[in-house]
């Protein structure tokens, strides 16, 4: 059992959970990600760290209520227990040494690129970060992504904050003006889609992180096979993270749809979650 | 004097077109009458044939005798001190190739039903015994086990039965390996694996799930923690997949993700979060257990047609020859000779169809067994919804990736020595993560004697 050590609300659909796990703590490294489940009769679903600490033994997941496991996990409070955590699971990002790098987090992702930004920042890479969500009421971690980033853009679709636009708007015109080595997105399947077209025709390494179905997260069940530059690869073992330029992602978005309809149905039993 | 009936006593079992409807077990095992009556069929000869058939070297004749004097708990203890899941092995071995394969009632007639009278013998003490007082005396030493299923729980039990303090890392929320995601309820009630690491976690066997080892701990940081030695029985749980266009399409699954949704996380109970989708029809390549399990589980969920799709012909299939009977009768439709080309899909890349090419068998291959060939031109299409692959599994690479001085062969399988230990000193391994994808008993086979070998590294420190 693992206990809540503590929770936080981010924004109406976002909840930060800080849960011991002093096995985990001491080995994460960002871009990793931990299988939760919630109860004897939960399902097991992936989700990437977001900090980590190993002194207090503990890790940071940042979730958004989109399906049935992630409403109940919103739900939960301090002090309550997951019945599993496990990981740190998936190859910790490889950022090479770069000098000067783009993070870019679209919406809940956010809470993916700040330790990445932060990761890059303690290297000493120049940092800017591109944090795009749909309207000002939704924006999480703004202080936090500041304090590790020598520049921050927050992008808004509907102007309500930040810039008004997409967060390949901004990315296009730092691109323009050079000097960018590597590109790291972290946000909704089609936001890394676009991303990675945009930054393909610069030559500028990207890098995604996935998050596809999965049951194990070591490589058992093969429900995470991503297309990678035309090769199966498992994004559980071989990833999360990937090129941007290579990753096959209209299939991505076709497989992670698959269970939608049972989805929808286990979303009915909402009463009985919140409740 | 033996009772000569020439066919073993019949086992009762669900009727098939009521058992392909649910998960219970089919078969529901002898009642005491019936188990004296199947062991008197026993000639108790001197050469023992049997036993040589046995991977954990059961004395087959000693606990059938007992039976048939209707000493069930005498017989327990028999088969208890060298196996130690009997009432898993007793429902999966392949006994047709082991005991039973050897016994000499079988060259006229059929052999003893030495499964069905372990099983029953388990079974008779899991429901009445009492536990068997085991005196263990703690030497002090520590070993880890890593991986929880037949292989590990195998080792451990050994180890823990000679005095040494044992920890089994476990990657999934529950033991028992492939005996809980793998093979199905209606085979191996999941009750009774629980039981059997019950019975482990009394000798004073400590069981640590969630425990990713390559990735939470490595074997270099066990060793550190005071562990004198490390079994690894890490299985084999990497799907296979063919290669074939349309594999990634949406309704095509590795049998491991189908049956580790149904076994493991229950996705066909009600009340179970884990999602498994309702097909009408679905195609399962591949010709071994795991075949069988995922097809009749597709059954089971109401699936109207369940196909086989098998590359060579029923002769060559390898799967447990029970298992097979048991599918046909549950109207599993078996496509013999054909291997598919590629996977159908619709404008949403959905499952719709598979196209085969028939085959024919040539000459032998290195398997010994009659290679199949391509007969050009017979292309044909089954309309389906689902694909599962049940076509092998290889050893998972996350221990060797993370752990640079443990020797792998070219097929990912680790390499051990005459005495089972690995490349790394102390550390010795056994199960699939050795010898690819077998059977649960040569796992259990393999933890035994790396338990021995363990043990006598250990005590002549």
């Amino acid at each position: 059992m693992f206990k809540i050590a503590d929770k936080k609300v981010l924004n109406s659909a976002v909840t930060s959970l800080t849960v011991e796990a002093p096995f985990i703590a001491k080995k994460a490294k960002a871009g990793q990600f931990v299988i939760v489940r919630i109860d004897e009769k939960g399902e097991r679903i992936p989700l990437t760290v977001s900090d980590f600490d190993p002194e207090t033994g503990t890790v940071t997941l940042v979730i958004q209520a989109v399906g049935f496991t992630t409403k109940k996990l919103s739900a939960m409070n301090k002090g309550d227990f997951l019945a599993d955590v496990v990981g740190p699971l998936g190859l910790p990002t490889e950022f090479g040494s770069p000098k000067k790098a783009i993070v870019i987090g679209g919406g809940v992702g956010c809470a993916i690129a700040y330790p990445q930004a932060k990761a890059l920042h303690n290297m000493g890479a120049d940092v800017t970060v591109i944090a795009g969500f749909r309207s000002k009421d939704i924006v999480i971690l703004e202080e936090e992504m500041k304090a590790v980033s020598d520049r921050l853009f927050i992008t808004t679709d509907d102007g309500s904050y930040g810039e008004k636009g997409l967060v390949t708007d901004v990315l296009r015109r730092l691109l323009d003006d050079g000097g960018y080595d590597l590109v790291i997105a972290i946000g909704p399947v089609i936001m890394m889609k676009f991303v990675s077209l945009t930054s393909k025709p610069y030559g500028v390494k990207t890098l995604v992180s996935l998050n596809p179905i999965m049951i194990d997260g070591t490589g058992m069940c093969g429900g995470c096979r991503v297309r990678v530059g035309g090769e199966t690869k498992f994004a559980c073992v071989d990833g999360p993270d990937f090129d941007g330029h290579l990753v096959d992602f209209d299939e991505l978005m076709r497989r992670n749809s698959l269970f939608r309809e049972e989805e929808a149905h286990a979303c009915r039993l909402e009463e009985k979650v919140n409740g | 004097m033996a009772d000569m009936t020439p066919e073993k006593t019949k086992m009762p079992e669900q009727e098939p077109t009521v058992r392909n409807k649910n998960f219970y077990e089919v078969s529901l095992g002898y009642t005491a009458e019936m188990a004296v009556k199947e062991a008197n069929r026993c000639l108790n000869c001197k050469n023992r044939p049997c036993v040589s058939g046995c991977p954990v070297n059961v004395q087959i004749p000693d606990f059938i005798a007992l039976v048939a004097k209707g000493d069930f708990e005498g017989a327990y203890n028999v088969i208890s001190k060298t196996n130690s899941l009997p009432a898993v092995c007793g429902r999966v071995c392949p006994q047709e190739l082991q005991c039973e394969g050897k016994c000499v009632r079988g060259i006229k007639a059929e052999s003893v039903g030495i499964g069905r009278l372990e099983r029953f013998v388990a079974d008779y003490h899991r429901e009445h015994g009492e536990d068997i007082k085991v005196d263990i005396k703690p030497n002090g030493k520590k070993v880890a086990v890593i991986g929880a299923g037949p292989a590990g729980l195998t080792c451990a039990g050994d180890l823990a039965r000679l005095g040494y303090s044992v920890t089994v890392f476990e990657a999934f929320h529950t033991a028992g390996g492939v005996l809980v995601y793998g093979i199905p309820e209606f085979r191996l009630p999941k009750k009774i694996v629980a039981s059997e690491v019950e019975g482990l976690k009394k000798l004073g066997v400590n069981i640590m799930t969630d425990m990713v080892i390559g990735k939470v701990l490595t074997v270099e940081e066990i060793k550190e923690m005071g562990f004198e030695a490390i079994f690894i029985g890490s299985g084999a749980g990497l799907p296979m997949f063919m290669g074939i266009e349309g594999e990634d399409a949406l309704g095509v699954y590795s049998a491991n993700e189908f049956l580790t949704r149904i076994n493991l996380m229950k996705a066909y109970l009600d009340g179970y979060d884990t999602p498994i989708k309702k097909t009408d029809s679905v195609a399962v390549v591949g010709g071994g257990n795991v075949a069988m399990d995922a097809s009749r589980c597709a059954k089971r969920l109401g699936a109207k047609h369940v196909y086989i799709i098998y590359r060579r012909s029923e002769a060559e299939m390898p799967a447990r020859r029970e298992e097979v009977l048991h599918a046909k009768e549950e109207e599993i439709e078996f496509r013999f000779l054909c291997n598919p080309v590629r996977i159908l899909t619709d404008e949403n890349y959905r499952v719709t169809g598979i196209e085969c090419i028939k085959m024919q068998l040539g000459e032998p291959d290195a398997s010994g067994r009659r290679r199949p060939e391509k007969i050009e031109g017979s292309e044909f299409v089954i309309d389906v919804d689902s694909v599962i692959m049940a076509l092998g599994t290889s050893p998972n690479p996350l221990l060797p990736n993370t752990s640079k001085d443990l020797a792998v062969s070219p097929r990912g399988c680790i390499v051990v020595d005459e005495n089972m230990q690995t490349s790394i000193e102390n550390v010795y391994a056994g199960g699939d993560s050795v010898s690819g994808a077998a059977t649960v008993i040569s796992a259990m086979g393999a933890g035994k004697r790396a338990a021995a070998a363990i043990d006598e590294k250990l005590s002549k420190k």
